[in-house]
């Protein structure tokens, strides 16, 4: 098993070996937590700092379950983001949390590239990505991957549908890179003001009328619709929304006949997602939730070296 | 005091001379133009390989004094000019106070001239506070010292204001110089909208948010038949609207930087801060529109909008980051560069950074008559040197082009006959 990776950044960086790398580990641990006593040693005396710029629940839920049955220490940190030349920059906070000598930092912050930044100019500490500004969310699109993988078996030839605001969805972007690097074609839909046509020029394929997306697909994944933070130019309302780019029975029918279900959550019952959808036989929105805390288990051990067992 | 430059290739656009003479200073003036010269007492340059030129100007110019002087002060800024060749800077009215009332502008010509080693001709306001509501008192300015007004960075908005300002300047005969984007369409961009703006997840700019402000300020121009000046050209559709607008007629002029004819968006890669400017680095076609811009004549001149910031502005991420970068000590040689690519001509490349930009401005400069003030700079288009941002002589050194290496600098800068800088 060969992983070089000193941070987790964005799925740009993995080859469809590490990836398939990361799965196979996840999948290993994916046990752990079916276990009556759901803790291994790996990356016992190991610190892993979740640094938290923006709110999160169960990202950073998930993390922090992922860093406990690895028995590491953990320990969380809300903090806020300052504007230019007032109040502590984010260089100035990473270096005081780095002073403590964490092995690696999990972060989440708002604006794109922060944790690029961060790897840049701190040294001796691995950098996790945990959602960067409208750029990447890696270990959400590996997540869904291994979800995927699981139900289906594997991606050449896949077709994944992701609908909704993909202009300022990090796991759209996430999930668009891992797919196409192992070999499943992506299909991006919602309103033109949400899906830029430069995606095309990404490899996705662009669509603005749902049902011709939807078309024979494996995978239909939904986006959480937020008013509230996309800004109201985008769509007139969330009634239009849930009717022509909503998914609800009629349309997952176009899919293929046991395509899945998925949504990184939290959902809108009634507005991206129907709830006799929501509930119905095809979702498998639990099992990603349940995945995420492999996944960032499988992260957190790749990244720190650990050769420490994973058995006991 | 008299200096006679020697066996230089003197290129003197404005008065259509390119060929080896000599160039006699007295008093602070050229005396005389003409082949192997001989002057007694004068102090002489030997300019063999050089090339000599009327002293570069550049009409985009943040010298951050009053106000700002972290960043830059007209000491230092002057000083950067004259070791990039320059002798005359325009400089914008974005400082702390603004360039609304004629004290500030009078200070800022006093400093230049009792201590700087550059001429300063400010830009004042087009708006009192530059709040593009009340146009500034333009007489009063211009009498002081303006050769052109703009609220440069933040854009008017309100088009009637604009039009007022361009009926209200024509009869003083200064240019209205407009920093033209939509902001509307801006948003909170921060940097050019397309596929690299998709991929690393930051927001966008349309070149549409400067072609929509270009078309409406050339259809204002023409409307009051008053001259409009338009800053840092970027877009391929903004160039083409100039060029349109030419050739009907309208009085625009413009102007492009050497990081929008040099440098794309793939310079964002890797979040660099040194890659965010106002307006943004653009496309491989627009960069090609701007080199055919100014071959054909469409694009005045060659401006740094040479914009010094602090690093603790800089070294952020990248959606708060400060925009812009210094440019005076870099842009000769990246025009240079373009000479040497077959973009431009020597002679075009030379007009474009002295004849042109004073035309454009009415500035009594950029020409090595007889009689003319001693702007003078000796070039060296073959010396080869590598920039070291902490060795330039500007303050600040947020510059994308640290590590490069550039060939061509001046070797010698005169104002008014005097030595400004002499490369060591």
């Amino acid at each position: 098993m060969a992983f070089n990776h000193d941070h987790i950044l964005d799925m740009k960086q993995f080859s469809a070996e590490d990836i398939t790398t990361i799965l196979d580990t996840a999948d290993s641990f994916k046990e752990i937590s079916q276990r009556e006593i759901k803790k291994v040693p790996a990356l016992r005396g190991k610190t892993v700092v979740n640094l938290f710029f923006e709110a999160s629940t169960r990202t950073r839920t998930s993390f922090e379950v992922a860093a406990k049955r690895l028995s590491a220490d953990g320990l969380n940190i809300a903090a806020s983001t300052s504007a230019v030349v007032k109040g502590e920059t984010l260089e100035d906070t990473a270096q005081n949390i780095l002073a403590m000598k964490p092995n690696i930092i999990v972060m989440r912050h708002g604006h794109s590239g922060a944790p690029h930044y961060l790897a840049e100019r701190l040294e001796g500490v691995s950098i996790l990505n945990a959602g960067d500004g409208c750029h990447e969310h890696p270990s959400q699109a590996l997540l869904d991957m291994m979800t995927i993988r699981e139900k289906l078996g594997g991606f050449e030839g896949l077709k994944v549908t992701i609908i909704g605001d993909i202009a300022h969805s990090r796991v759209a972007r996430s999930n668009l890179i891992g797919l196409k690097t192992m070999g499943a074609e992506v299909r991006l839909a919602g309103p033109g003001t949400m899906v830029p046509r430069e995606f095309e020029q990404l490899g996705a394929k662009v669509h603005h009328k749902i049902e011709d997306a939807i078309d024979g697909s494996d995978v239909v994944m939904m986006l959480r619709i937020q008013r509230e933070r996309q800004g109201k130019t985008l769509i007139p309302s969330t009634r239009e929304f849930a009717r022509y780019y909503g998914l609800n029975p009629v349309k997952l029918k176009l899919a293929k006949p046991n395509a899945l279900v998925m949504h990184p959550g939290p959902m809108n019952r009634g507005v991206e997602i129907s709830s006799s959808v929501a509930d119905g036989e095809q979702n498998v929105i639990l099992e990603q939730v349940e995945n995420g805390v492999a996944v960032r288990m499988a992260l957190l051990y790749l990244v720190s070296g650990a050769d420490g067992s994973i058995d006991g | 005091m008299k200096i006679l430059i020697q066996n230089g290739r003197m290129i003197d656009p404005a008065n259509g001379i390119d060929k080896v003479q000599d160039l006699l200073i007295e008093e602070g003036v050229i005396a005389k133009v003409g082949e192997k010269m001989t002057a007694k007492g004068a102090e002489v340059i030997d300019a063999s390989g050089k090339i000599v030129t009327p002293g570069l100007i550049d009409t985009h110019v943040h010298l951050r004094d009053p106000g700002q002087e972290y960043k830059e002060d007209i000491v230092s800024g002057t000083r950067a000019a004259a070791a990039g060749g320059f002798t005359s800077l325009i400089c914008m009215p974005n400082t702390k106070p603004v360039i609304d009332n004629r004290c500030v502008v009078e200070y800022i010509i006093r400093k230049a001239n009792e201590e700087g080693s550059a001429n300063v001709f400010p830009c004042g306001n087009i708006s009192a506070g530059s709040k593009g509501e009340v146009l500034t008192e333009m007489h009063d300015l211009a009498d002081a010292g303006c050769v052109g007004f703009s609220d440069d960075g933040l854009p008017v908005i309100s088009g009637e204001i604009m039009l007022r300002a361009l009926e209200y300047a024509r009869p003083i005969g200064k240019p209205i110089v407009v920093h033209a984007e939509d902001l509307s369409l801006t948003g909170d961009g921060v940097m050019n909208a397309g596929v690299v703006s998709t991929e690393l997840g930051l927001k966008g700019i349309p070149w549409v948010a400067e072609d929509a402000m270009v078309a409406r300020d050339i259809m204002l121009a023409e409307f009051t038949d008053s001259q409009v000046h338009i800053c840092h050209i970027s877009t391929k559709g903004a160039v083409e609207a100039v060029r349109q607008a030419k050739a009907r007629g309208v009085k625009v002029t413009t102007e492009v930087t050497p990081h929008h004819f040099t440098l794309t968006e793939e310079a964002v890669r890797g979040y660099d801060t040194h890659a965010k400017m106002s307006p943004p680095l653009r496309t491989a076609e627009d960069v090609a529109a701007m080199k055919a811009g100014l071959a054909d004549g469409t694009i005045d001149g060659i401006a740094t909008d040479h914009a010094p910031h602090h690093p603790d502005e800089k070294n952020v991420e990248f959606s708060i980051a400060y925009n812009g970068i210094i440019g005076l000590e870099t842009a000769l040689p990246l025009t240079l560069k373009l000479v040497e690519e077959g973009a431009l001509t020597l002679n075009q490349a030379v007009a474009a950074l002295t004849s042109q930009p004073a035309k454009a401005f009415g500035l009594d400069r950029g020409t090595l008559a007889a009689g003319a003030v001693a702007d003078v700079t000796v070039i060296d288009p073959e010396l080869e040197w590598t920039v070291d941002a902490e060795a330039l002589q500007s303050k600040s050194v947020n510059t994308p082009f640290n590590g490069w290496t550039m060939k061509g600098a001046a070797v010698y800068t005169l104002r008014s006959g005097q030595v400004t800088w002499k490369r060591q």
